[in-house]
């Protein structure tokens, strides 16, 4: 396993690393599904069964309220987690951004989980998405 | 039928296919040839404006090498969402390549056409009664916006087909169409399970883009049998995985384990994904559930305006500094005009390089790059007054004299003369419900019509 060890025998491990697809995409014009797929099963349940996959870090990585996110879903045969939420603007329609919502999966590439998880081992919550500027 | 074969040219007709995958396919002698031409995800433009997305020549490139393959050898096709989004004028551009493909090669078949387009009184009708219901969104239709909706198409499912099919027709040419449904509708006619047939189009409607490496303009088999299916590569490079073949139940999709259509939906909650010989996977325990009140779900898109637009770089680091404040106030000065004026309009400035992907979603907004694209998007009733508003955003951001700005001359990089370029009309989607219609009404709505296509062909046979 990479990643630095931390207190409580839990490794923090990167999304980046652990995934083969961080990808968004439209679900129809006004829905936007954010799809994680994960290289191992292994990976996957573990972090499936650290419940840090939630709406609140997801909320957290794209600055908004938990309560926007639709749905999270664990798609076992796949090894895949989605998130689905609304989008802002409809598909194509005045002030839209992304006529295909396929470049709104950026946020996701900076989220790392401590796993195992133990709740009780006094590691720190998740890390919320995007790096840090870099100092001028 | 013990075993249903059906070929999958290409995701999206036009998008092309290698002939030799084709080819390979057609060893297989396949029982249905079929292919989904549409899609919503380029937008409302295309369905508002009658317009196809995809290139009339890779169009007509790839019906003709599914065409004559398929007609000699009497073995139906079925094309669906005619012309990329279904409503009448993409179905007679679709019609019309068919016909002159059929009078090149000399071909002559008859051609069930069905158009999806529902009538604007219809739709009115059953939003008085309470029966129109929003999809995904909180959208509150009303008599104005149906009546600004110049084609309202309804996603026909596997039973129009299916009577077209039943009539003799060796093409059918559906418009908007729930895409599994023109894989499907053959192999139900034939006794086939109805989810299985369905789950099978489900991932055939995206050709190869559910194998591994996944491309969406390459061909693949699908096989259906009483209790299961294959999806079969026909190119060396690629195979179908466990993981492909189940990973793309996500695509586009927003619950991977219930996707709904027309008439019912796909529960694959018991989904078994297994992987034979030959880069195959083999797929069952779909089941199909039945809707207790079928539903058509219904798209259209209207007309907002007309969009100019302006793009520019700036890479002044002073000005990017203070950006934000920049903007409010060239946003500020723009509407005074306007109102002054009176020109009606809207006007956004997007800063590409900060927060033009993702806008208010930018988690990392704080920390623009060194050098930002300005792209200024005005839309108004009018190209003029697009125009109108795309000038003058444009020349109040060139010479706004922001706080700490040495560089006098100008603030923006313009790549192009002329520095604004009209982009047309600008539509929404307006109409993304779903329509109670009973049976009868469906079943008359969606009625093929049967024509004969080729060299002497009177049209109505």
């Amino acid at each position: 396993m990479n990643g630095k060890p931390e207190a409580g025998g839990a490794v923090r491990r990167k999304l980046i690393d652990m995934a083969r697809v961080i990808r968004s995409k439209n679900s129809g014009p006004f829905t936007l599904t954010l799809d994680i797929i994960f290289s191992s099963a292994d990976d996957y349940r573990a972090l499936k069964e650290s419940g840090q996959m939630s709406r609140g870090l997801i909320a957290d990585a794209y600055g908004i309220d938990a309560d926007r996110i639709s749905d999270v879903i664990f798609f076992d045969p796949a090894s895949a987690v989605k998130i689905v939420l609304p989008r802002m603007v409809a598909s194509g329609g005045p002030g839209d951004r992304d006529v295909y919502g396929a470049q709104q999966h950026a946020p996701l590439l900076g989220l790392s989980f401590a796993l195992p998880w133990n709740a009780d081992d006094g590691t720190g919550p998740p890390a919320r998405g995007g790096e840090p500027c870099p100092t001028s | 039928m013990k075993r249903c074969t059906i070929l999958s040219p290409t995701a999206i007709l036009g998008y092309g296919f290698p002939e030799s995958s084709f080819n390979a396919g057609m060893a297989m002698q396949p029982d249905l040839i079929a292919v989904d031409a549409g899609s919503t995800d380029p937008g409302p433009y295309y369905l508002g404006s009658g317009k196809s997305f995809t290139d009339r020549s890779g169009v007509k490139r790839d019906l003709r090498l599914m065409l004559t393959a398929a007609i000699p050898r009497r073995i139906p096709v079925v094309i669906g969402s005619a012309g990329g989004c279904g409503a009448l004028p993409h179905l007679q551009w679709t019609r019309e390549i068919i016909e002159e493909i059929a009078t090149e090669e000399g071909l002559r078949f008859s051609m069930a056409v069905i158009a999806s387009d529902l009538p604007h009184e219809l739709v009115l009708e059953k939003l008085a009664a309470g029966r129109v219901t929003p999809l995904d969104h909180e959208g509150q239709l009303n008599e104005a916006t149906v009546r600004e909706t110049p084609h309202i198409v309804g996603q026909i499912g596997v039973d129009p087909i299916l009577r077209a099919l039943d009539s003799g027709a060796e093409v059918v040419l559906a418009g908007r169409a729930y895409d599994p449904s023109v894989f499907a509708a053959l192999p139900i006619r034939h006794g086939f399970d109805r989810g299985l047939a369905l789950h099978l189009g489900k991932i055939l409607e995206c050709a190869a883009i559910a194998a591994t490496p996944g491309s969406g303009s390459d061909s693949v088999i699908g096989i259906l049998h009483e209790d299961r299916f294959e999806l079969v590569p026909l190119s060396e490079e690629r195979a179908f995985t466990r993981e492909s073949t189940a990973a793309h139940s996500l695509y586009e999709k927003s619950d991977p384990y219930h996707l709904p259509g027309p008439g019912g939906t796909l529960d694959l909650t018991g989904c078994s994904f297994t992987e034979i010989e030959g880069g195959r996977v083999e797929v069952r325990g779909t089941r199909y559930l039945p809707s207790p009140r079928p539903t058509i779900k219904v798209e259209g898109a209207r007309r907002v305006g007309y969009r100019t637009i302006c793009v520019a770089g700036i890479s002044d680091p002073i000005m990017i500094a203070g950006l934000d404040d920049t903007i409010a106030a060239v946003h500020q000065r723009a509407a005074m005009v306007l109102q002054r004026e009176q020109i009606d309009g809207r006007v956004d400035i997007r800063v590409y390089g900060r927060d033009g992907v993702m806008g208010e979603w930018e988690p990392n907004r704080a920390c623009p790059a060194h050098e930002v694209g300005v792209l200024i998007d005005a839309i108004a009733e009018t190209q003029e007054a697009a125009n109108s508003i795309c000038s003058l955003t444009r020349s109040t951001l060139l010479h706004y004299g922001y706080p700490g700005r040495i560089s006098t001359a100008g603030n923006l990089a313009f790549p192009f003369s002329p520095s604004d370029l009209p982009g047309g009309p600008v539509y929404e989607f307006s109409l993304y419900h779903l329509i109670d219609l009973d049976a009868d009404e469906a079943a008359a709505l969606f009625a093929a019509e049967l024509v004969t296509v080729g060299p002497h062909a009177g049209g109505h046979s």
